[in-house]
């Protein structure tokens, strides 16, 4: 073949495309040769990889003396959820607010898709004793990781709540001192949210009131459930009319058991993390179980047939929070910007956008008054009537990590393939 | 061909035992095929179709709507508007950029040592590329995974640059050696004949004679480290590339900006290589010319 | 062996010492060498080595020669090599099937247009492969452009699906590699000497007989290429799964990748990808014997 006839495509060009070249002698040559390599044992015995056993932090990090030794860098970090701010002709309204305010510039990043995919980037660094090069970052209370992070590896920076006057006066009560962060020592919330149902009438052909519809057989295939095993074995509690709080191992197993049947009789389409709200506003799904905040931000963005609704049975709630990681460069940043999102107008710039519970009431006045959004502003989801908030139910607390290993043992084989 | 030929005879005898009318078929070639290949290419090319046009759906969100809302040029107006998408095609054209030229370089000077000369290890060399070709694209990143992490080396722009090296090396070495192999060496030798010491006999006469597949070899390393996602991704830590971002913003949906992003991407790739398509047809005269004018130079 | 090649025509390359002519190929070839000796072959053993170690990543892993990961490893996850096996497997049927037509078309009867219909065929990887398989998720959907439209018309029942299927995997899978078949098979058919093809029909062989008997048997290599081609990349390829399938159709690839990177369980992550590098070779070795040709990187 001549590379250089001029009507053809360079063939060259063409062996590199197809990437791969094989010939059947080299692949003897090949494996004579990875023969010889296995009597390289003693390399094989030099290999190992050092223990990164996290370094206990200097102990006077997080003290009010160490604070007040901290100065204002003028820069940020901001590692957070994607779709999870607010956002006005590619800027961040709520963000800029906080810049002019305070003179410190934001690196605002949606670098978080996954509790565990997120440590397990930063991880690496942290045990190695290095800056993640974040200096705030917000995590889930509905994931082990959150637990781990701040309690066993202790690998956040402890506040000084002197620094936080507008979250002393604005938070919420369910937010302050929250059981799993006595204090808020380590944490401050971002949001909260529910996980309950959102599905598409014009597809179930009617208006779902249950956590048990997501078990009707007339679904079959386009029912989504979550692939977080807290998520799933809470509304597994749910539909067998457990309180997940209050549930023992001997309920965990008779909701297993009901989410087995659910599987094995093709109701369910998937086990989903995040992608489930574009299978919903595609229609691959008709119900399914769904982040509220999710669905409020799809129907804003033209699927307007989605609906979001707290079963009867309950709506699990939960909270991502703020942190500083440790050795964090910009820790006074950090802290001044986490207590501005208590600022009611802060607030409400974000609330209104994003659509999750947030945990400043005081925004509300701001979004009705001043952002005249009226429909936010009245929103349940948003700001949960008295009436609403009977309907949160509160995730099971795990005494210890074996605990947390049986409730993982018992309910990931259903969601793994 | 011979193989081919004595077969040829073989089916040659076969056949003629059984004589039969000579029908044209051009059902075949004239209409079926030629359908049936069209429908493959609107297969193949449909994919690319759905992320052009969706470049330019006026949606109510921030993510990718597949449901058709108007036409908008706002995406590509705020393409650059979601700074950690900006960032990670930085970070792609950058490690593509500087993997490219250490792989072109490398893998170009082991083209030249397996066309020009004959060596002890020649046929291990040939040996270590194909089987760094042939392996499977995880098992390439779970290896280097493990080596640095037995090293104790932190992952991160370096280490992808690293990876994208050493995937790139062959498939330079590869494309340049086939270019070198249909070389005629009469005119170096003519320059050499000529008086020209052999590095300037290199510099006038070889390599512009080889730029081409110097350059196909180049654009090949490009577009693979750009759009190299597997070994990427066990080897990048906390940095991300393109491919790396998309992957994990899919999880939650995609913004427009992707599209566009892949839209100039795909058009500045497909505009490249039919500029080098029409390069390579009217180099290779020029070029010719060009060295036998340098090997003039020289006497 | 050692011999400048062109030093056999006298009076060429006759600058330089003799000993400067013996190293020049290992100069020119040192830095690439080096370069793939540490950072692919080492990394090899470094694999195999970690895969025999016992710890945590907390603690540190240390060598103790623990050979029992690998009968846990196969014994825990046969079903995940095995369906990757399967889809990888099927995929690569559906590329052959698919391509070999428009492959033979393009060689025989694409006229001066070749080029644009190579230059077709290669327009996917001019887009990012992560995108490429969004896209053709997108496509998929249930309600979505394709699908919907033939609902729509009630050429489909409602309940119809693929996405998040074993069959949206495969179909991914096949579609991202359709050209790695297409290309080989191409290549294969171009060469064929078209005067072979000519005596077969002088020798009054149908259009039919001259395909089975003739074309068909000497594209082998390219079907050859082409199959190693696809299949090897398939097997360990986990985008398609993880993009289209659903957590039914998780690949080994799948598993692979999260036990590296999110479990940190390096010597289970280490044992499966050195038993999908084995499997392959062992795999590729019996299949060059069955159906191989002597030099396939010729045809490819």
């Amino acid at each position: 073949m001549n590379a250089h006839d001029p009507t053809q495509v360079d063939p060259v060009w063409l062996r590199g495309m197809t990437r791969r070249r094989i010939s059947r002698r080299d692949l003897f040559k090949y494996a004579g040769t990875g023969a010889g390599a296995l009597g390289l044992a003693a390399f094989l015995e030099a290999c190992g990889v050092s223990g990164t056993q996290p370094a206990a932090p200097p102990s006077e990090v997080g003290t009010p003396a160490w604070w007040a030794k901290q100065k204002q860098a003028g820069e940020l970090n901001f590692a957070n959820w994607g779709y999870y701010i607010d956002v006005k002709k590619g800027r961040h309204p709520s963000i800029d607010r906080f810049t002019q305010q305070t003179g410190i510039s934001v690196k605002y990043q949606e670098v978080i898709n996954d509790n565990y995919e997120f440590l397990s980037i930063i991880r690496p660094t942290l045990q190695a004793g290095q800056d993640t090069g974040y200096d705030a970052m917000v995590l889930t209370t509905n994931s082990p990781v959150l637990d781990l992070v701040i309690h066993s590896f202790k690998w956040a920076i402890p506040l000084d709540h002197s620094l936080t006057p507008n979250f002393n006066a604005n938070a919420d009560s369910a937010i302050k001192n929250p059981p799993w962060d006595p204090g808020n020592k380590y944490t401050m919330a971002w949001q909260t949210g529910l996980t309950a149902i959102g599905y598409n009438p014009k597809l179930t052909g009617r208006e779902i009131t249950s956590v048990k519809d997501l078990f009707d057989p007339k679904f079959a295939g386009h029912v989504g459930m979550m692939d977080d095993p807290q998520e799933l074995g809470s509304v597994g509690l749910l539909a067998i009319g457990v309180d997940p709080a209050g549930s023992t191992p001997d309920d965990w197993h008779q909701a297993a058991d009901f989410l087995k049947k659910q599987k094995d009789a093709g109701i369910v389409r998937s086990y989903y993390g995040q992608p489930y709200i574009n299978h919903l506003e595609n229609g691959d799904l008709w119900i399914s179980q769904a982040w509220s905040g999710d669905v409020v931000q799809s129907q804003k963005s033209g699927y307007t047939d989605l609906k979001m609704v707290v079963p009867d049975e309950g709506g699990m709630q939960w909270t991502d929070n703020m942190m500083i990681p440790i050795h964090a460069q910009h820790p006074l940043d950090a802290i001044k910007y986490m207590d501005y999102v208590y600022d009611p107008y802060a607030a409400a710039l974000i609330a209104d956008f994003i659509t999750y519970v947030t945990p400043v009431p005081a925004a509300r006045d701001v979004i009705m008054n001043q952002l005249h959004d009226a429909v936010a502003a009245n929103n349940p989801l948003i700001f949960p009537t008295p009436e609403m908030k009977a309907r949160f139910k509160q995730y099971y607390k795990f005494k210890d990590n074996a605990e947390a290993d049986e409730w993982n043992s018992i309910f990931n084989p259903i969601a793994q393939g | 061909m011979s193989e081919s030929a004595v077969r040829a005879e073989e089916v040659a005898g076969a056949v003629a035992t059984s004589i039969l009318p000579r029908k044209p078929q051009r059902r075949w070639t004239r209409f079926i095929l030629p359908t049936y290949t069209g429908a493959v290419m609107v297969y193949l090319v449909s994919p690319i179709l759905v992320m052009i046009l969706y470049g330019f759906n006026k949606t109510g969100g921030l993510k990718v709507s597949f449901k058709w809302q108007g036409f908008t040029l706002a995406w590509y107006r705020g393409l650059f508007d979601i700074p950690n998408l900006t960032q990670a095609l930085k970070n792609s054209l950058f490690i593509a950029t500087v993997s490219t030229l250490i792989a072109t370089a490398i893998g170009t000077l082991v083209a030249l040592a397996l066309v020009r000369y004959r060596f002890r290890g020649r046929q291990v060399a040939d040996m270590i590329m194909f089987m760094n070709i042939a392996a499977p694209e995880i098992v390439l990143g779970a290896a280097l995974l493990s080596f640095f992490v037995t090293l104790g080396l932190p992952r991160g722009v370096l280490t992808i640059i690293i990876a994208h090296v050493m995937f790139n090396i062959a498939y330079v070495a590869v494309t340049v050696r086939a270019r070198l192999s249909g070389f005629d060496t009469s005119l170096e030798e003519a320059a050499q004949d000529l008086g020209a010491d052999p590095w300037t006999t290199f510099w006038k006469v070889t390599l512009p004679l080889i730029f081409p597949g110097i350059l196909a070899g180049a654009l090949l390393a490009f577009a693979l480290s750009i759009d190299d996602f597997v070994i990427t991704s066990f080897n990048a830590g906390p940095v991300s590339t393109f491919p790396l971002w998309v992957y994990a913003a899919a999880r939650v949906g995609v913004p427009p900006q992707v599209f566009v992003m892949g839209t100039l991407i795909f058009t500045f790739g497909v505009s490249l290589a039919a500029i080098n398509l029409l390069l390579q047809r009217r180099r290779v005269r020029p070029a010719l010319a060009e060295a036998s004018g340098a090997a003039d130079d020289v006497s | 062996m050692e011999q400048h090649l062109q030093s056999d025509r006298p009076g060429v390359a006759r600058h330089g010492s003799r000993l400067g002519k013996r190293l020049a190929p290992y100069l020119l070839i040192s830095p690439g060498g080096l370069w793939l000796g540490i950072f692919f072959l080492v990394p090899m053993l470094a694999m195999l080595s970690l895969s025999l170690q016992t710890g945590s990543i907390d603690t540190g892993f240390r060598q103790t020669w623990n050979f029992g990961v690998y009968p846990h490893a196969i014994g825990e996850y046969h079903k995940y090599f095995l369906r990757s096996l399967l889809y990888g497997g099927v995929a690569s049927a559906a590329t052959l099937l698919i391509s070999y037509p428009m492959s033979y078309w393009i060689a025989f009867h694409g006229g001066r247009r070749k080029t644009t219909y190579l230059l077709l065929l290669l327009l996917p990887f001019f887009v990012s492969f992560v995108i490429r398989t969004l896209a053709w998720g997108f496509i998929l959907s249930d309600e979505g452009i394709l699908f919907g439209t033939l609902k729509s018309w009630h050429l489909l029942p409602s309940s119809f699906r693929v996405l998040n299927t074993g069959t949206a995997v495969v179909s991914g899978i096949a579609y991202n590699f359709l050209p790695f078949m297409a290309l080989p098979l191409y290549v294969t058919l171009e060469k064929i000497d078209r005067s072979v093809v000519a005596a077969a029909g002088d020798l009054y062989a149908s259009k039919r007989e001259t395909f089975l008997r003739v074309i068909l048997p000497l594209s082998v290599p390219g079907i050859f290429a082409g199959v190693l081609l696809t299949l090897v990349p398939a097997v360990g390829d986990y985008v398609n799964a993880s993009i289209l399938g659903g957590t039914e159709n998780h690949m080994i690839g799948n598993i692979i990748q999260t036990e590296y990177l999110y479990n940190f369980n390096y010597p289970l992550a280490a044992a499966l990808s050195f038993v999908l590098m084995a499997g392959m070779v062992i795999g590729i070795l019996a299949y060059a014997r069955v159906l191989g040709t002597r030099e396939i990187e010729e045809y490819v």
